[in-house]
Formats: C-alpha cells, structure tokens, sequence
C-alpha cells in the first residue's frame, strides 16, 4: 500500500479552503424492518431475522412501517427540515450481494425531509450553521464478511459470507448542503456535526445511536479550493468513519492528503477512500465510474407517503427538548461553571443530576454524589454511572442523614457502598453497620481526656490561645471513636474542657 | 425516431450485467428505439394539466405497523442458495466495489 504525501495542516490551511458535505445514516430502533415484519434486531444468529421480503423472494410485496415513516418525520422536524407533502421511493439499482433483490429501496428526487439547519456549537461557544439539503427514508444492506485474503478486507479475499439480518432494517440519510467557511475548524466540525445528529437521534429516541454498532455511520465528502475562489475544487468521499474521533481525523487527513496533490500541480481524484484507524489514514477506493449510474425509478410496489400538516403537527408536538437547548437551561438553573457543567456532560451524568435534583437536593450536592463518589464507582464497575444502581432517593436520603447530623461525609460513602451492595435502603445500612455519629457526650468525653492526656504539650499550646492546635486532639478522638463522632462537636467539647473561646 | 444508439444500449446492458453480441446490439438499438417512440405517445395524449404520476392508482399512505410477524429459520433463508457456510450465504469474492 503506498503512502498518499500529505502537507502539515497549516500549510494546506494557508494555502487552501476546505469545504465539506457528509451523509449520516441513522439506523432507526422500530421493533421491525422497513418493509417486512421481519424483526429489527442487533447481534442475532444469522439469517435468523428474515422473511422472503428481506431475501428478495421473487413476487413479494414490501409493506412501510408506519412508525418508521413517524420516526424520520421526528428527524426531519428535529432538523428544522419542510417534510414532504407528498413523497415517494425509488429502486436504486445495482448488483452486489448486500443486497438480494440487485437494488435497495430508498428515495430520490422526492426525499421525506429537505431544507433543513442545525447550530453546531463547537467547544469554545461559537455557532456554526450546517444546512441540510435532505433526510430521506431508505433501507440498510445485508452485512458481508471476506474471507480469506489479508485479515478481512476485501482486497484479497477468497470469498465472502453473508448475512441478510440488517437487511431491510430503516434507515434515514442525512445529507448536508456543502459546508462552506469553517476553515482551520473543519475538522473540529465535522465531529461537532455528527455528535450532534447521533444526540438528535437518540434524544428523539428513535435510534440507538451507538456507533460502534453502525447505528450512526458518516460518508465525510471534502474538497479544497485556493482562498478567494467559489467554485468548489473536486472532492472524495471518505467511507467507513464510523466514530466521532475517527470522523475529526479522517477530514483532517483528507484535508492535508487533498493539499499535497494540488500542491503538485495534479488534479484531485474524485473517488471513494477508505479509512484506516490502525494508519489513521485513507486509502483509494473505487472511482467513480458506470457503477454509479443507479438508473433511479419510482418504486412500483409501494404508493406514495402523504403527510398530512395534522400528522406532522401531531408529531412536532410529541418532539422532546432539543439536546443543545436543553443543555443551556439546566447549566443556567443549576449555576455550575462552564468547566463543572462540561465535566458533568462529558461523565455521562446530566440527566441523574437533573434528576436527583427533582427529587429534592440541591444543584450542589446532586453534582458532589455524581461526580465524587458515583462516576469513580462506575468507572471501576465498568458501567455508566446511572446503571451503577444509585438512584436520586439515595442520594436525597444519604443526604439528608448528612445535613442532619445523623452521619457525617466519610460514613456516608460507607453507607453508599452498602446500599450498592444490596444491603438496603441509606438509613437500614445506618443502622445495621452501627454507623451512627457518636452524639453522647459521655463516651466522646472520655475520648477527649484521654486525647488530651496523650498530647499534654498540645492542650497546654490550646490553653494558651494557639486554637489552631486543636486539630490534633480532634484527631485522636476521631481515631478513638473509629470517625463515629461528630468532629465539630467534639472540637466544642475540648474548648469548653480547656476553657477557651472558640 | 427516438435517440436509442448502439453505445446506449451496449451501456445498459453491462450496467444490467446482461452479455450481448455485436448482432443483438444492433438489432436491440432499433427495437428499443420503438419501443420508447410508443411509450412517448402517451405524452401526446396527456395535456399540460394531467399532472405525472409514478402509480396508476390513487392510493396513499398504505402503512404496517411496527409488529413483529414471521421469520424464516437460517436452514430456510439458505435452502435455496447455491452456496452456504455457517449459516450464511456465501458468495465469490467480488473485488474493485466496496
């Protein structure tokens, strides 16, 4: 494989323009496929989830799902998108065996959802506007694994397996207008971008949105053209950028790799590169050619989708709380600092914050459990802290004992840990595991005589006004007592027995 | 006549993966050149008013709804393949596509 010359991203930034375009497929979470009744699930046996409409048995008919045909409707609204009065699919031909039926059933020149934007905000506040030409409804293909050859890539292969399960399961394709202007931040964007389309998705809960699993899938398309010029020079199209870093990585190589050919004179080839995690780098695909002439035609076996304005009203109104606005809200109600409230998004606990807060504990306190104690937890579990098993009333009633006198903080990790193993419920852990603060005096008292009497050098700096001194005693009584006192009240006890102002 | 060449044809039919010798290229060239003169004349008979259309039945929105119904076991799906390996089809390796 020979390595493509690339220029440092400065220079090419220096001397070129780059302008972007991606087409995301969301794979949608219907129970069943696009157009068969065949379930829609990830990680099944193979060829397990098909019926003869998925195999593209000769003489069947494909029926819509009407809660995918609801679903892309939400993700065109979502994208501030018209939705079509009146649309319809079409066969897109060609031969490959991801596909049985030789054409997949998507839609051409009358998409669901067109001329559409979302605000990107990029990490330092600013608001970058992305337009979005279409979101159309189509079907995914079925999954191919090669064989033989050099570990699994096509080149190579002796033959391939594959595996209709994902074929037929909804899809919707997002397709951007050319992204002009972003400059040095092209690459910032491009994973902006798609971080927001996969939370749009998931927050409409009409996806699954994990990447890993190709719920979410990014074509990134970039060009470069010399400062000062409109017309767009010639773009790849870069397949297979299938996480959010990859996606920065992949345009920021594409970028330095397009700069390098300009830059010897030649022209860009246009063509479809793959991506390489391992090299970090892309590799020529096939160009574009006859293959791509898909003789489009309307789909004869499915009529038209009316959307009717009640329809899509009634759909607006089920749409939840865009994610970017939502995030606005909650940091001004809760007061945290940019740094705090970007902590707290990027542990994955905004909306256990939000929650134990409406269950009754303050901004501040709801932030101490997540952060401090319940993320740290979650990390070692190997789990998302709001499956870790801690719920708001938890963290309300750990509090309260707290706020109370009844525990103090270093018990109520202890008490934490309990209700994390099964042992019951905060105040039940209290008083099975004797956890209580000490609030007799009598023991506490006698824990201070003998404090004291360890440290007499210590009582008698105390005695004569250095207060500050009285951390060791403390200490001692703490120790004695196994950290069951109250630390304040025992520091009251050993300025009222030495006869010291506090 | 309509504008149906020999290049046209020869194009379709390796985009259909259709092999054709030279003799049913030509002969092909001529008959599909008919044939879209006829369908043309259905444009004659619909006015500027008569709006096209993709279906001949004004039918809309005929939707199932997300329930589950019938697969086939992985031994069904594959009865009928010419080649199968752990449960899946298996299929030459077809190289220069993605």
């Amino acid at each position: 494989m020979s390595v493509d010359a690339t220029l440092s991203f400065e220079e090419a930034m220096e001397k070129y323009d780059p302008v972007l375009g991606f087409e995301v497929h969301v794979e949608l979470n219907t129970k069943t496929k696009m157009f068969s009744s065949a379930p829609n699930v990830f990680g099944d046996e193979p060829n397990t989830n098909v019926n003869e409409v998925d195999l593209g048995m000769p003489g069947v008919l494909p029926v819509v799902n009407k809660t995918a045909v609801e679903s892309s409707i939400k993700i065109g609204l979502a994208l501030n998108c018209k939705i079509a009065e009146s649309c319809r699919f079409a066969r897109k031909n060609y031969f490959y065996p991801d596909t049985p039926k030789n054409f997949q059933t998507s839609q051409y020149d009358e998409p669901i959802a067109y001329d559409g934007y979302l605000d990107i905000e990029l990490e330092d506040g600013t608001v970058f506007r992305v337009e979005i030409e279409r979101a159309h409804m189509e079907e995914d293909a079925g999954k191919l694994t090669h064989m033989g050859g050099a570990a699994g890539r096509i080149q190579g292969a002796d033959y391939s397996l594959v595996d209709y399960n994902r074929s037929g399961v909804p899809l919707v394709e997002i397709v951007t207008k050319p992204i002009e202007g972003a400059g040095s931040r092209a690459p910032e964007l491009a994973k902006a971008y798609v971080a927001a389309v996969r939370e749009i998705v998931k927050n409409l809960g009409v996806s699954d949105a994990k990447m890993e699993r190709g719920n979410v899938r990014c074509d990134a398309n970039v060009s470069l053209r010399p400062h000062g010029r409109e017309r767009f020079g010639i773009r790849s199209e870069t397949k297979n950028v299938n996480s959010l870093r990859a996606v920065e990585h992949a345009v920021r190589y594409e970028i330095q790799r397009h700069a390098a050919v300009l830059d010897s004179g030649e022209p860009v080839i246009q063509e479809t590169r793959h991506w390489h995690e391992d090299t970090r780098s892309t590799t020529s695909g096939r160009p574009k050619s006859d293959a791509d002439d898909y003789r489009y035609f309307p789909e004869p076996d499915l009529v038209p989708v009316v959307a009717s304005r009640e329809w899509v009203e009634e759909l607006r109104a089920t749409l939840p709380e865009p994610p970017a606005e939502r995030r606005k809200r909650l940091k001004e109600a809760w007061g945290y600092s940019d740094l705090e409230f970007r902590d707290v998004v990027n542990a994955g606990v905004m909306d256990s914050i939000e929650e134990t807060i409406a269950a009754g504990a303050s901004a501040d306190v709801a932030r101490k459990w997540w952060m401090g104690e319940i993320v740290g937890r979650a990390k070692v579990a190997d789990v998302d802290p709001s499956e870790l098993g801690v719920t708001p009333q938890v963290i309300v009633e750990l509090n309260k004992l707290v706020e109370d006198g009844k525990i103090n903080n270093k018990m109520a990790t202890q008490v934490l840990d309990g209700v994390l193993a099964g042992e019951g419920t905060p105040a039940e852990i209290v008083e099975k595991r004797g956890l209580a603060v000490v609030s007799d005096d009598g023991p506490l008292l006698e824990a201070i005589d003998a404090a004291l009497a360890a440290q007499p050098d210590v009582a008698e700096k105390i005695r004569g006004g250095k207060v500050q001194a009285i951390g060791a005693i403390v200490g001692g009584v703490m120790k004695a007592t196994r950290g069951q006192a109250d630390a304040g009240r025992v520091r009251e006890l050993i300025l009222e027995k030495l006869g010291v102002e506090g | 006549m309509a504008a149906i060449n020999r290049d046209d044809v020869a194009h379709l039919a390796r985009l259909a993966h259709i092999e054709m010798s030279a003799e049913e290229l030509d002969r092909m060239a001529i008959e599909l050149a008919v044939i879209v003169d006829s369908v043309k004349s259905v444009s004659e008979a619909a006015g500027d008013d008569v709006p096209a259309t993709s279906h001949p039945i004004p039918l809309t929105n005929v939707f199932r709804e997300d329930v589950v119904g019938h697969t086939f076991t992985a031994e069904q799906a594959l009865s009928g393949a010419p080649d199968a390996f752990e449960n899946r089809f298996k299929v030459p390796a077809i190289l220069d596509e993605d």
